[in-house]
């Protein structure tokens, strides 16, 4: 077949001339929501479109909104409580020798970690636009249980997707939803983890667009959701420099969290964005081993690519096909990460490094016997990288580990994998 | 055979399909293997299909339905790749000059890089291009690689879609507009949704390409009900449905439904 003569293009408006796939021959710099460098856009069928610009537009004007935002301090203070301590670990610092160890307690929120705070904030928008239906996906049952608990709060009806694995390992937490009065549907499709409820319930996004609104738990997706979930969760970052500054008089050298989506890691860096000394330590899920199919490793296998609305890291094999991912926590066993994430991880903003199941089990019970707090599985990455870490640093220096989630939900895999 | 899309392709005029409907028929490539993909695609041309839809199986397919995500587990288990679809599409297009659009997701394209997939695509002699989660707004590459190769770029329209929306999907449209009949995910449904009939007299607006209607079609009914508002009607999931249910008969069972989609059809309507 011949070459058709090209014609010159007109541009599209709205086009992201910095896409990747956008016009890059233009070289603007200005910046385009939704982009974090070429990472990130909005990658989904045409049909979820116009509920994406809406959401968009809702988002924007809430954002602007003093009745909006006095409304969801007031929820974060006296229902989720807000809040949470920065908390001096000394008996772990101690141990460890180096760096003074500081937790942020996001662990002691209502519902048992930080998801809560983006629940609120997207539950407050559902009321603004006037649906009446949230659905949700969830891996280790945390953003479900949040999203059961929001809907409940505000009279949403409210269906969770649930892989079947994951449903097996964290039962408490489904337990939990079907409580505060939540459908819980398995998802039996792929591996039957967190990207595979993520597909389900953009499938029912796309099919019942009109009434409902999907309540994302990470920062992921298409824009507007990894701007809109990191605003929400901006306040961790935010109370804890104010903290810090008051106890320590100075930044810490340091903030470690764990990154599945990468919710709660770009929530705690934000604030401490521009202090360009304090460094940022993201930790994904090192699983049983470097191959891939084993871990959840995205910057240590993965690639550019597009998965579920968003243009990222992803791990996939030759031809494009999503890879398998395992770790023993399900909050961090998924393929893809936020898209700022990416971003931080290109312009060395932040670093990124994984810790293996056996080091988040062994870090899990150091946290419980030196502190008396037993973190979630995903927090325990993080913790697991400052018990590398913190003996290298100086005894002046501050680390602050967030502590993203607390493991009730997890005892069933702590007494299977621990002979106590 | 009567000319079919291939040969008339017209990318600033649009096609002139020179059946009424013409029927538009998809297939995920490699289910259940590759050799039987190339025969029940002959076929269904045989049969009265205007264009072949060249399904590429995608791990997560968001905007498809259980019958699709079925027949894409058992293609990728085959060990199917774009790459290889290409090759299918080649070898259709040795045989016969029926359309012959690419339909994926957009990772699998990446990957393999959109000017390498263009060149591909255009060696093979294939007319185009349909990926799924590529909106207007990401397109630009896309849409000068594509172009740059002489391939069609269908983009969706739904339901959904303001009439700002529409308006670019069909500046940036050629060959035809995929205009979805409802909101949704792909596979069979008993009635045709009204809201179809509204996409695409709002459509009309905005362009002269032809419209095809896709998403719940698997009757003769339907498909003549849509030839009467539109130029073309896309059947996906009646044909994968009947291509998972008649194992070792795949292409006979395809042949025989996709003549009875269009027994009634006038050919040709227009000149």
């Amino acid at each position: 077949m011949a070459t058709a003569k090209v014609q010159p293009r007109r541009a599209v408006p709205g086009e992201n001339r910095n896409s990747p796939l956008g016009i890059t021959t233009t070289g603007t710099k200005k910046h385009v929501p939704g982009r974090f460098g070429v990472y990130g856009g909005r990658y989904v069928p045409e049909t979820l479109m116009a509920a994406l610009e809406e959401l968009e537009r809702e988002y924007e004007k809430a954002k602007r909104d003093r009745g909006f935002q006095r409304r969801l301090g007031e929820l974060l203070r006296t229902y989720a409580g807000r809040p949470t301590p920065l908390f001096f670990a000394r008996r772990l610092t101690q141990k460890l020798g180096g760096a003074k160890i500081y937790l942020k307690r996001e662990d002691l929120l209502h519902t048992g970690a930080h998801k809560i705070n983006n629940c609120l904030g997207q539950g407050l928008l559902v009321e603004r636009m006037g649906k009446h239906r949230v659905i949700a996906e969830t891996g280790a049952g945390q953003h479900g249980v949040a999203t059961a608990t929001v809907c409940a709060l505000l009279g949403f009806e409210c269906l969770v997707y649930m892989g079947t694995e994951d449903m097996r390992r964290q039962e408490l937490n489904v337990f939990r939803m079907r409580m505060l009065g939540a459908e819980v549907r398995g998802v039996d499709s792929g591996s039957r983890t967190l990207k595979d409820a993520i597909n389900e319930a953009m499938r029912d996004w796309v099919t019942n667009v009109g009434t409902t609104h999907y309540l994302l738990g990470s920062v992921l997706g298409a824009h507007p959701y990894p701007t809109m979930v990191r605003d929400f969760h901006r306040v961790i970052g935010r109370e804890a420099r104010a903290q810090i500054l008051k106890v320590e008089r100075k930044l810490p050298a340091a903030i470690i969290a764990c990154v599945g989506g990468g919710s709660n890691s770009i929530g705690i860096f934000y604030d401490f964005i521009k202090d360009k000394k304090v460094k940022f330590i993201g930790v994904e899920a090192g699983g049983r081993g470097p191959q891939l199919g084993e871990h959840a490793a995205r910057f240590r296998g993965g690639s550019a690519g597009v998965l579920q609305g968003t243009y990222s890291y992803v791990l996939q094999d030759e031809a494009g096909q999503i890879a398998a991912t395992h770790s023993v926590s399900a909050g961090l066993d998924y393929p893809s990460i936020g898209p700022e994430h990416a971003w931080l991880k290109d312009i060395g903003r932040a670093e990124y490094v994984s810790a293996s199941d056996a080091e988040a089990l062994e870090a899990c019970t150091v946290l419980a016997r030196t502190e008396g707090i037993i973190p979630a599985l995903e927090s325990a990455h993080a913790v697991a990288e400052v018990i590398k870490r913190a003996p290298g640093m100086k005894k002046s220096e501050a680390v602050i580990v967030n502590v993203s989630g607390r493991g009730d939900k997890d005892l069933g895999i702590l007494i299977s994998q621990l002979q106590l | 055979m009567d000319d079919g899309l291939g040969a008339l392709l017209n990318r600033e005029m649009g096609i002139s399909f020179q059946r009424e409907p013409a029927l538009i028929a998809y297939l995920t490539c490699g289910d259940p293997d590759l050799a039987a993909s190339r025969e029940i695609a002959l076929a269904a041309i045989d049969a009265g299909a205007d264009v072949i839809e060249l399904g590429v199986p995608f791990s997560d397919p968001v905007a498809d339905g259980p019958v699709i995500q079925r027949a894409s587990e058992r293609a990728l288990r085959q060990g199917t790749t774009l790459e290889k679809v290409l090759k299918l599409g080649a070898e259709l297009r040795k045989k016969s000059k029926a359309g012959l659009i690419i339909f994926s997701y957009l990772n699998p394209i990446l990957r393999m890089g959109l000017a390498q997939f263009a060149a591909a695509a255009q060696q093979a002699g294939l007319d185009g291009v349909l990926t799924t989660d590529m909106p207007v707004e990401e397109a630009g590459e896309y849409l000068d690689e594509m172009r740059k190769r002489g391939l069609a770029t269908v983009f969706l329209a739904a339901p959904t879609s303001p009439d700002a929306r529409l308006k670019q999907v069909a500046r940036v449209s050629s060959g035809f507009v995929y205009a979805v009949s409802r909101t949704g995910i792909t596979g069979t449904r008993r009635q045709l949704s009204e809201n179809a009939r509204e996409l695409v007299q709002r459509l009309r607006k905005f362009t002269k390409l032809p419209i095809a209607v896709g998403f719940g079609i698997s009757t003769a009914a339907q498909f003549s009900e849509v030839g009467d508002f539109a130029d073309a009607a896309v059947v996906g999931s009646a044909i994968v449905e009947i291509i998972e249910r008649n194992p070792g008969k795949e292409a006979d069972s395809v042949a025989q439904f996709v003549r009875s989609l269009v027994i009634g059809r006038q050919t040709p309507s227009k000149t």
